[in-house]
């Protein structure tokens, strides 16, 4: 099976806290800890299982600019075939149709049974993978957390749906799936097999290279745009206990036993 | 000029889910004069009780009972829309796993403009909607604007907007389903797999020990555990804990996992995103420990303490100790 794996790399939210910038155009990102999305790093784990034991090959592809050829490299470590990078000025400012336009497109130079990408990334909209399979005409399940191979033309998928339920679809291939974490346990990367990978040759196509033109990708194509980012005045908030750790513990303990916190 | 307002409604055994009404409250912060259309699909006679009861929230609804709409396939229901729709419809939806699934491929087909898990609206002017979201698992809000003028796929996040008071809009149901069309998909929808009873009933607890991806390692758990134990509690968790394994996904607190209402939850190392929160209900006494003092939860909670819970619960516990 040809798998493509779409990767984005996004500011560790485990690692930082995430601020935003004095004037409010963009988040604070001196300092910011970056690597690979969450759920794509699912994603391409699943790839090389199901590869591993179907045969065929992983390939990885992300939108971004030259720093992104890191994530893509990492992936490859950790097991995919192939890497691609899309970057390209025109692409900066891409709402989540034009991002999932420039993925077509890449879809589009290759043949793949299987298109996977994260459920939602950093800005938690959870739009590519559905609005690429629109593009392809291909069938599409969202928030994935199980994946059967049941023969070459078709696979069996478990949805995460609400309660913690799990929805059983049978769903022909090509398809395109948004993985959610905890589908399998994402393998280690080490030092030697980032090593290995190092001088691998990623190719770096532009929009010329997807046939498109500057006007149809980046800002210039996108309805949607976000116009700054802000703090929300808190409503009440939290009481925040001050003191020593010893203190604050005090005075936690005597809140609780009011609220009939021990039994 | 924007057209007419459709809410897909989701229901479950001849009732409306509470996004039901929910969105006719945002279908009026779009449009000040919004007449929404309810679109209600499924089979058998059970629709016809969920048309009653949002008739009381939407001025009409639209019906389409067909035995293929059984089960609320997001494939299938998208290919009905764009049978039916005007292409410059508004059509607002859940954001949740049925939403997640219909809303962008529906916004492609329609060529309409699609805005993702939308908390609140600033206003229209023109055919510019402005938008607050989310980013970060809800650390920072952004204000988005949107060209809604050939239509617009809107996915709302449940249980932002409040609804005030019962409805009186006496909606007229109109029965479309002659309207259906071909619903033919290339996925089809096996069963629902229930799931797993583990070995506690989180959501008939009274007081939960929640982890969160602050506990940070698999042997750290056991921190909580021994809070718990002095507290007379329960150990709960949020989703990293059961991606990880280090929990049964029956100790899930979220919208994914298990609905609690205990009378006080401590949400220890957990930062709080909607998913985690919409599993919480029945207003408990929220206790937050968090060292990022800007982590969302502190925005819900009753009382915080801003430390790493890796050094703060084991004095709690002792003190708690001591004093049983």
């Amino acid at each position: 099976m040809e798998i493509l794996v779409c990767v984005k790399r996004v500011p560790d939210t485990a690692e930082n806290e995430i601020e935003v910038a004095g004037d409010g155009s963009d988040i604070e990102r001196d300092d910011l800890v970056y690597s690979v999305n969450e759920w794509d790093n699912y994603a391409v784990e699943e790839a090389i299982q199901i590869v591993d034991k179907v045969g065929g090959s992983v390939t990885v592809v992300s939108v971004g600019d030259e720093e992104a050829e890191e994530v893509v490299r990492r992936e490859m470590a950790m097991g995919a075939n192939n890497g691609i990078l899309l970057a390209d000025d025109a692409f900066e400012g891409s709402d989540g149709k034009g991002t999932a336009a420039l993925l077509k497109a890449a879809v589009d130079k290759g043949s793949y049974d299987l298109i996977l990408t994260g459920a939602q990334a950093d800005d938690g909209a959870g739009q590519v993978g559905g609005m690429l399979a629109a593009m392809l005409d291909v069938p599409y399940a969202s928030v994935v957390n199980s994946i059967e191979t049941l023969d070459d033309k078709k696979l069996k998928v478990g949805r995460e749906i609400e309660g913690g339920n799990q929805e059983m679809n049978e769903i022909d291939l090509p398809c395109v799936l948004s993985i959610q974490t905890g589908i399998n346990e994402p393998r280690y990367v080490g030092i030697r097999g980032i090593r290995k990978v190092a001088s691998v040759e990623i190719p770096v196509w532009g929009a010329a290279d997807l046939g498109l033109t500057a006007d149809a990708v980046g800002a210039a194509g996108a309805r949607v745009k976000r116009l700054d980012y802000f703090v929300p005045e808190l409503g009440e908030g939290a009481e925040i206990l001050e003191g020593s750790m010893e203190e604050v513990a005090d005075k936690l303990i005597e809140l609780l036993k009011a609220k009939g916190g021990f039994k | 000029m924007a057209g007419q307002v459709f809410a897909y409604i989701r229901h479950k055994a001849g009732k409306a889910d509470d996004s039901a009404a929910e969105l006719a409250v945002a279908a009026g912060k779009i449009f000040a004069d919004a007449s929404p259309t309810a679109i209600v699909t499924g089979a058998g006679s059970e629709l016809d009780a969920v048309c009653s009861e949002v008739a009381a929230a939407y001025p009409q609804i639209w019906k389409f009972d067909h035995e293929s709409l059984a089960y609320p396939n997001a494939e299938a229901i998208r290919k009905l829309l764009l049978n039916v729709l005007p292409p410059d419809a508004v059509v607002l939806i859940p954001h949740d796993t049925f939403g997640m699934d219909l809303g962008p491929g529906l916004s492609i087909k329609l060529d309409s403009a699609f805005l993702s898990d939308v908390v609140d609206f600033v206003g229209l002017d023109g055919d510019t909607l402005k938008v607050v979201r989310q980013e970060y698992s809800g650390q920072v809000s952004t204000h988005s604007s949107c060209d809604i003028s050939a239509g617009a796929v809107i996915n709302i996040r449940p249980g932002v907007f409040q609804v005030q008071e019962p409805g009186a809009a006496g909606g007229q149901v109109v029965d479309k389903s002659a309207d259906v069309g071909d619903l033919t998909v290339g996925r089809r929808f096996l069963e629902v797999v229930e799931a797993e009873v583990g070995d506690v009933d989180i959501t008939k607890e009274d007081v939960l020990v929640s982890v969160g991806r602050g506990i940070e390692e698999e042997d750290n758990i056991e921190i909580a555990t021994e809070l718990a134990e002095a507290m007379g509690a329960v150990v709960s968790c949020s989703r990293p804990i059961v991606d990880a394994k280090w929990l049964e996904k029956s100790r899930q607190v979220g919208t994914s996992g298990q609905t609690v209402k205990p009378k006080v939850y401590l949400a220890l190392g957990i930062s709080g995103s909607f998913q985690h929160l919409g599993g919480l209900k029945g207003n408990p006494y929220i206790v937050a420990v968090n060292k990022n003092p800007k982590a969302p939860i502190f925005q819900v909670a009753d009382v915080g303490v801003v430390a790493d819970l890796l050094e703060f619960v084991p004095v709690l516990t002792e003190k708690i100790q001591e004093s049983n």
